[in-house]
């Protein structure tokens, strides 16, 4: 079986943020894989483990940066990498993205494509399921169980829904997009880490890709104005035997929630 | 009254329900419609029409158009975007609004690249700026707000956060219709849906969330949370640890890896209040934090905050409030 997995790299979830310039900063905090994208690797290299002529090839679009989280995700067990890296990919919306990764994809064999639910700076959830459209493929968004047939050939999905979980069969070739509660993520080995070293990045421009041809620099939106929440009104700490009443007068009388 | 421009609204509906997140939906599009005379179309796509087309009328539609078809009993996304393809051909919209759930935002998705439309995705304030919609986005799981507007073709695209954006109904007129339609074959594509299981109150559409960390000690003392969250009408929510620990579900996760939430109260119960869990829930309206630590985090974004031992309060808590609902 091939396997693409879709990763981003991201500014690490425990990373408090400044915006400077219309930009999101954080001196000094790390860059991680965005935490779907990692159930996404994981998955894939599970898959390796029953099924070993699988191949699992990583596709990221990002930075020179991004080579971090490209190595990591070597390390957890993929097979090679195809890194999309040009200036001109930057600030893609997720359709434009979407577009380039498809355009890159027509030159990778694959039976299952692996992205993460969303990533969790953008938090659009577009990406996973605009690819599979422009692909032409089905896809299932969310999902936290995956099943194949004996032959690989079909896949019984798990779906998280608000309040609960459908199910669903399909052919492949398909995408999914990962959720928590897939499976745990393993941290890389020496051996993998080692391994990595050795396993191939194929690097691609946006003229590599014939990019030109591709209506990424047309403008859908706009998305600027990037600013911090505005700063919650500063709360009371209760005091005194009546807690509990005092709370529930409150929310009651001030607030009329209850 | 002339009308300038179509908000087609789809209404998300489970098990013959109507999502309450839907009639959100349909009060933001008619807020907005007011301010560009436009026109909200409600399209409910499903079996048989058995839903209140009059409810969402009230909530803000002029017009509701239930297009049935067998293999509409469930929703499955290429069905609704084979659907809204066809109606979209036959009379143009200027804005299509979804809300923004799982499903809602996968189908935005794929519009999106079928129609080379934007997304402004998971938006909790819309508004009218010079004859244009804008709309206020959370990014990082609302550690920074965006705004968006719209530049290329449409129907732009805004799918908008659960629990942000509801108002009353109102007696209203407006005309319902109702068609059966055609739809592809998706037989080799897609398999039917085999089954669905779980209809508990998911912590994204409750409207009260009552939330345990590792103050709660155990998973044992989470049916503290659950008895309160009963009373409140709520639903449970849990920190990153307590998931990775095993304690709960990890759909009950609330934070930057698992679901943001924006109830009208969120009780935060032995939370410390970690950077990604405070993105996950600091648009809540109110928020009340228990904890024992004076100095956790946690209490600088509660408007109510109580020092002591969560297991003890909570109790005490869940009797007045039980004490105020029945009385």
């Amino acid at each position: 079986m091939k396997i693409i997995v879709c990763v981003k790299q991201v500014l690490d979830t425990a990373a408090q943020i400044q915006i400077e310039n219309g930009k999101v900063v954080s001196p000094g905090s790390s860059r991680i894989i965005n935490p779907y994208d990692e159930f996404a690797i994981e998955e894939a290299v599970r898959i390796k483990e029953k099924k070993s002529d699988t191949e699992i090839t990583l596709l990221s679009l990002g930075p020179e940066g991004f080579k971090d989280s490209i190595k990591k995700a070597l390390a957890m067990g993929a097979d090679k990498a195809v890194h999309l890296m040009d200036a001109e990919f930057e600030g893609l919306d997720s359709y434009a993205l979407a577009r380039v990764l498809a355009r890159s994809i027509e030159k990778i064999p694959y039976d299952l494509i692996l992205c993460g639910r969303q990533a969790v700076d953008g938090d659009r959830a577009q990406t996973g399921p605009a690819l599979a459209t422009f692909l032409n493929i089905p896809f299932v968004t969310v999902v936290t169980g995956i099943e194949f047939s004996d032959d690989f050939k079909n896949a019984k999905i798990t779906r998280q829904v608000e309040g609960g979980s459908e199910v669903r069969e399909l052919p492949l070739p398909l995408l999914l997009t990962c959720q928590k509660g897939l499976n745990e993520p393993r941290l890389p080995s020496l051996k993998g880490i080692m391994a990595a070293k050795k396993k191939e990045v194929l690097t691609l421009s946006a003229s590599d890709l014939d990019a030109e041809t591709l209506d990424i620099d047309d403008k859908r939106m706009i998305e600027e104005n990037l600013c911090l929440p505005p700063e919650r009104k500063k709360g009371i700490i209760l005091q005194g035997s009546e807690i509990s009443g005092e709370l529930v007068r409150l929310l009651r009388e001030e607030e009329k929630i209850i | 009254m002339s009308v300038d421009r179509v908000l087609a609204v789809v209404i998300e509906h489970d098990h013959g329900e109507t999502k309450p997140v839907s009639l959100e939906v349909l009060s933001a599009a008619r807020k907005l419609a007011d301010q560009i005379s436009g026109k909200v179309v409600a399209f409910c796509f499903c079996r048989e029409a058995n839903l209140s087309g009059d409810l969402f009328i009230r909530h803000g539609a002029d017009e509701v158009r239930f297009l049935t078809h067998p293999d509409l009993q469930h929703y499955i996304h290429e069905n609704y975007v084979s659907a809204l393809l066809r109606e979209l051909e036959k009379s143009a919209f200027d804005y299509l609004l979804l809300p923004a759930t799982n499903n809602g935002k996968e189908l935005s998705a794929v519009l999106s690249a079928r129609l080379g439309v934007g997304v402004a995705a998971d938006c909790i304030s819309i508004s009218v700026n010079d004859g244009d919609v804008e709309a206020v986005r959370p990014v990082s799981a609302g550690k920074a707000h965006s705004t968006v507007r719209f530049t290329g073709k449409k129907p732009h695209i805004l799918s908008l956060r659960p629990n942000v954006f509801r108002n009353p109904p109102i007696a209203r007129q407006g005309e319902i219709v109702e068609e059966a339609i055609q739809l592809p074959e998706f037989s080799q594509r897609v398999r039917e849906l085999v089954k669905q299981v779980g209809s508990q109150l998911d912590v994204t559409e409750a409207r009260i969330v009552v939330s345990g960390g590792l103050g709660m000690q155990g998973p044992e003392n989470f049916k503290l949370l659950e008895e309160l969250a009963e009373v409140l009408g709520g639903a449970v929510g849990a920190s990153r640890p307590v998931v990775d620990n095993g304690w709960r579900d990890y759909s009950n996760q609330v934070g930057q890896t698992g679901r943001t939430v924006s109830p009208d109260l969120y009780i935060a119960c032995g939370i410390s209040g970690a950077v990604q869990h405070l993105a996950g829930m600091s648009s809540s309206r109110c928020i009340v934090a228990i904890n024992s630590d004076p100095n956790a985090a946690i209490f600088s974004v509660a408007d109510y905050g109580i020092v002591g031992d969560a297991l003890k309060i909570i109790p005490a808590l869940t009797r007045e409030f039980k004490k105020v609902l029945t009385s």
